[in-house]
Parts: C-alpha cells; structure tokens; sequence
C-alpha cells in the first residue's frame, strides 16, 4: 500500500466523516485515525460499508494505558480489507467511568476482544452482550495491565496440604523486584545546564 | 467431564456439560460448558486465561531483547513464526535493514516452523476423529524439524534464534545440507500419510460438511490463515502483504472449496508441500548468495565479536550496554504482522523512545477462532465438537498469553 493511496484514503474519510475523525496521521506507513469516542460506532460502520474504504475485518481491539492523562486509556481498532489489501488504525480516549459504545453490533468477533480490553484495563463498554473478565483467575480483583498493576501482582496461590486446596495469600517476594532505571542522564541531558535558566532571567531582568 | 445436570424434570434431554480444562481433545486447558440438547450442541461457552501468563505486562518491563523468548512460549508448536512477529515490529520502528542471509534464514525457519505446526495440528487432529496411525508419522518427521531448531538455537523449542536486525548466529553449511536432503524425503512421507486419510471413508464421515465457515463468518469473526483459504479465499500475508524475501519465491496457496473441516485439511496438508518447496528456494538462494552477515554490522542491534572484544575497550562497552540496558527504540507505534501457521500473528507495539516497550499488544490469531467455536458448533453433535476444535487449530500459549 503506497503512501500516496492511503493520504487518498485519509482524504476520503475526513471529508466524509470530519466530525468523528478528530485527526489523521501515516506514521511508518501505517494510517492513524484520531476519533472521537461517541461517534466511534458510526465512523466503523462507515469504514466497514463505504466500498473505498471495505475494512471488513476487524482484527484486533486493545487498551493502552496513560495514566498521567486526563482521560487516562486508549482504545485501538486494527482494521484489515482483504478486497483493497490495506489496514487501518483509529485510536479513541477514555477514562475509568466513561463507556466506549462496543463494536459488537458491527463485529461479534469484538466480543472477546472487549472482554479483553476491560479485564486487562477496566475499561467499560457500553452496550456490551457479556462484559465478564476472561483472561484473569475467577474472581481476581483488580487490573492488571494499568501501569499502577504490581508486576508480581497482589496475591499468590499455593496448595495447602493441611487444607487440601488451593490458597491465595498475599504476594510475599523474598528480594524485592528490581526494576533497573536504564535512562542515562548523560544521554538526556541537553546543552542547557539545570541552573542555567536563572542567569537568563537574570540577564532579561536588567 | 463430568457434571451433568438436568436443568428441568420436564425436558430430560437438555444437559449442561462441561469439557475441560483437563480433557485431550481440547489441545490445552479449555473448559467449555456446553448447554446440549441430547447429543445436539445448542450453546458454547468457552473459559480460557487457564494458562494467562501475563506475557503483554511482563513485556513492559523487560528490555527489546530480553521480551524476545517470551514469544517462543506463545504459540510453542512454531515459536520463530512468532518471534519473526516481534521482530519485524521492532525493525519497523527503528528502520534497519536485515541483511540477505538473515533474511533467508529467518524465512527458511518460519517455513520449518509451519510445517512443525501443521504436523502436529494434522497429526492430533487425525486422532481426535480416531486414526492412531498418523500422529506416530507425523511426530518422527516433527521431531527431525525440532532437531534443526536445536542445532540452529541450541534449543528444541523454545529457540530464542531470531534477533532484531538479523539472526543470531550463522547457520553451519552441514546443517543447510541436512535440511535439503530432508526436504527430498519429507513430501514421500506425507504421500504415506494422505494415503491413509485423505480418502479414509472414516475420515471423510467425521470431517466433510463439519464445520463450513463461510465468508460472512471470516468477515464477522476476523478469521485469517487457513480458516479463509479453506472457504476459497485467497488471502494470505506472505504474498498480499510479502515482507523479508517472500515477494521473490515461488508458491502457491492452496485454497479449498466448501470450508469444512476437510477442506482445511486437505489446505495444510498441501500447504506443507509448499513450505517444503520454500526451504529449498531458501537453501539454493543460500548457496549462491555465499557467506554474508546476519546481523547489521557497525549496529547499536548486534553484539561485537568476541575477537573484537578481546582487543577493543569501546566493543567491551558495548556488549555490555547491549546486553544490561539493550537498545533504545524511537516513539512512536506500530503494527506488523506475519501470516503464521494458524493465521495473522500481529504485533502491536508502542515505544515511548527508551529501552522497553510502553505498550505491546499481542494478537494471536486463534483468539478469534476459538471465540467463534459457539457459532460453528451450534446445531452440530457432541462428537463433532473435538473435531471443529482440531481444525480450528488453537494452542492457548498464544490465546491466554
């Protein structure tokens, strides 16, 4: 798929759809759609049906998570057409409470990936046929994939001899987990000197 | 199974029972509770994340290289078709070349590695409908494969081969030598396979008409691999989407007519073939490309040499700054994909610039396929249940993850 086919196609689907498409971007030569969250439906049905755009299989739906934002988690729809051989990507925002319309009406197969998206982040959809956690053990607490998950997790499970089961106590870590800070200040550091800026306002002031 | 409940005094013949997660035919643990109207499946309810791991979480904290072996244990009958997956993503990002000799390695080994697949999915999948020959068959000509892996990686499964940029070590030429005169053999064998099934009547009972995906279904489910080109569709990433080398070899892809089970059959059963043919266009380009590379040279990617490090202080710092902090990947997001042996393995990576990804998604393409399981088998009897669930060819390293 050429660059210049998917700006076309870019194109097409602003004009078309310019209130849900917030922006669009070829990054790597993959097109990014930015959309907006209530009309998420309506902009894949359209990418589903317009016979230039024929993005008939849904392959893929994933949360990311940002925490530092305000609507903390992303939600990415991977696009495949086998007819026009061409992918897309559309990136919508939300937050814990908000629900995103699921794209189940469009796609059964976003059932589970769904599924996915809120037992691994705890993001809610709206309209949702069966939002239970699938992946997890029955009855884990808690979201795994946030950024502010444990690693190791919270609880730990073990089979008790004297109580002939299975136990879950909490995680006890005989060395701590070390999470090594890779990031070299020499790497980051930049000409200006931390310090520096005070002489320039010192500078300006007289 | 066990469990079996009458839901109603009044209509005996409704049952709810549950398969799994401990049962053979369910290649793995699943548990499926299923809602029967005598011997009539009516609904599927599928349990999976028995086997969750948490590979997605404990890739955020691992560096590029260290996050590789994880893909080995996903779909563990072809781990370097997922490790391809994971790489391509990586050089997608940071925009390096692989080198030609690389480039065929890796292509000859995902091949191997789909036929490793295949023999195994054929091989259990025959005796799920109950052939016990071919599996025997199918596991020496497997295990011939898992020795290639091992004298390549050092390692029958879990390789750990492929490397972003390249591959890590040159392959030696008696081992190119072995792989060729097995590729004379091997479609001799399958001929001694498909002599016993294709047109076994048996076979045929249990698989024809069993499980019919039509297009409507790969287009809802998000079907890919050969759960599409059993129904007819000739969709495949190797040659729609060719990445490495594949644009320049010369195969075919088979395609079946009514997408039923047999159909998907009788699609690996030739798709192997191919592969084979694949192994020996790779073998051949090999030998008249000569001795090369397989990692970038003068790259932040590859390791120095050892002689290198012998003598060079600047070498030493760097294999150790390759193998502590690893490489630092430019931000930004994407996605690649390979057409594994199941389907389109993808890998959806976004890099927040420092040495580990913030954020990769994995998608495996019997996530998709199991989760349709409900609406093939419904309206189909209990038996056909293990025999949809063999040619849906499903592993849950790679759908729990």
């Amino acid at each position: 798929m050429s660059i210049e086919a998917l700006k076309d196609l870019a194109a097409h689907i602003e004009a078309t759809h310019s209130d849900s498409v917030r922006a669009s971007q070829i990054v790597v030569g993959e097109l990014t759609l930015l959309a907006e969250r209530d009309h998420i439906i309506s902009l894949l049905r359209f990418l589903r049906d317009d016979q230039q755009c024929n993005f008939e299989t849904l392959i893929d739906i994933c949360g990311v998570d940002y925490p530092e934002r305000s609507d903390r988690f992303e939600v990415v729809y991977h696009l495949l057409s086998m007819r026009m051989n061409h992918r897309i990507r559309v990136r919508i925002r939300t937050d814990e409470e908000t629900p995103v319309p699921s794209a189940t009406v469009l796609w059964p197969a976003a059932n589970w990936f769904e599924r996915e998206a809120f037992d691994m982040y705890g993001i809610q959809f709206s309209d949702h046929p069966d939002l239970r956690r699938i992946l997890t053990d029955y009855g884990f607490e808690g979201y795994p994939l946030r950024k502010d998950f444990p690693l190791t997790g919270n609880y730990e499970v073990r089979y008790d001899d004297l109580e002939k089961r299975v136990v879950y106590e909490p995680v006890k870590l005989t060395q701590e987990y070390r999470n090594f800070d890779f990031l070299s200040p020499w790497e980051g550091m930049t000409s200006q000197i931390p310090g520096d800026e005070k002489a320039v306002s010192e500078e300006a002031s007289e | 199974m066990a469990d079996t409940i009458h839901t109603s005094i009044e209509d005996e013949r409704k049952f709810t029972l549950n398969f799994g997660p401990q049962h053979p035919a369910a290649h793995g643990v699943l548990r499926m509770i299923m809602d029967l109207d005598g011997e009539v499946v009516t609904r599927i309810d599928s349990h999976i994340g028995l086997l969750h791991r948490g590979t997605e979480k404990l890739l955020e904290y691992k560096t590029y290289l260290q996050g590789m072996p994880y893909f080995d244990r996903l779909d563990y009958c072809s781990p370097m078709n997922q490790e391809h997956a994971w790489c391509l993503a990586i050089e997608k990002l940071l925009g390096v070349e692989v080198p030609r000799r690389a480039s065929l390695i890796r292509v000859m080994y995902s091949e191997i590695g789909r036929i490793m697949s295949h023999l195994l999915n054929i091989g259990t999948g025959v005796m799920d409908v109950g052939a016990l020959t071919p599996i025997t068959w199918c596991f020496e000509e497997r295990e011939k494969l898992c020795v290639f892996y091992e004298r390549a990686s050092g390692s029958r499964m879990h390789a750990a081969y492929f490397r972003p940029g390249g591959v890590h070590q040159d392959l030696p030429q008696a081992l190119i030598d072995d792989i060729a005169s097995w590729c004379e053999f091997f479609p001799t064998a399958m001929d001694r396979v498909e002599s016993l099934v294709t047109e076994n009547r048996i076979f045929k009972q249990r698989n024809v008409d069993i499980g019919v995906v039509d297009i409507k279904t790969i287009m809802e489910w998000g079907f890919s691999g050969v759960m599409v080109r059993g129904s007819g569709l000739t969709w495949d990433l190797r040659r729609s989407q060719p990445y490495e080398c594949y644009d320049e070899l010369d195969f075919k892809i088979p395609v079946g007519k009514n997408g039923d089970n047999y159909d998907r059959y009788v699609c690996r059963m030739e798709e192997m073939k191919e592969s084979t043919k694949i192994i020996q266009q790779c073998i051949e380009l090999l030998a008249k490309e000569g001795p090369g590379p397989v990692l970038p040279r003068d790259s932040k990617l590859s390791p120095p040499r050892r002689g290198e490090m012998k003598n060079s202080m600047e070498a030493l710092i760097h294999h150790f700054k390759l193998y502590t902090e690893g490489f630092h990947v430019p931000e930004g997001e994407c996605y690649a994909a390979v057409e594994a042996p199941k389907g389109e393995f993808g890998v959806y990576l976004v890099s927040d610039g420092t040495n580990k990804p913030y954020r990769a998604k994995i998608r495996a393409p019997g996530y998709p396929h199991l989760q349709a399981m409900d609406h093939l088998s419904k309206g189909h009897m209990l038996a056909d249940v293990s025999a949809i669930l063999g040619t849906l060819d499903i592993v849950f390293g790679e759908i729990d993850r």
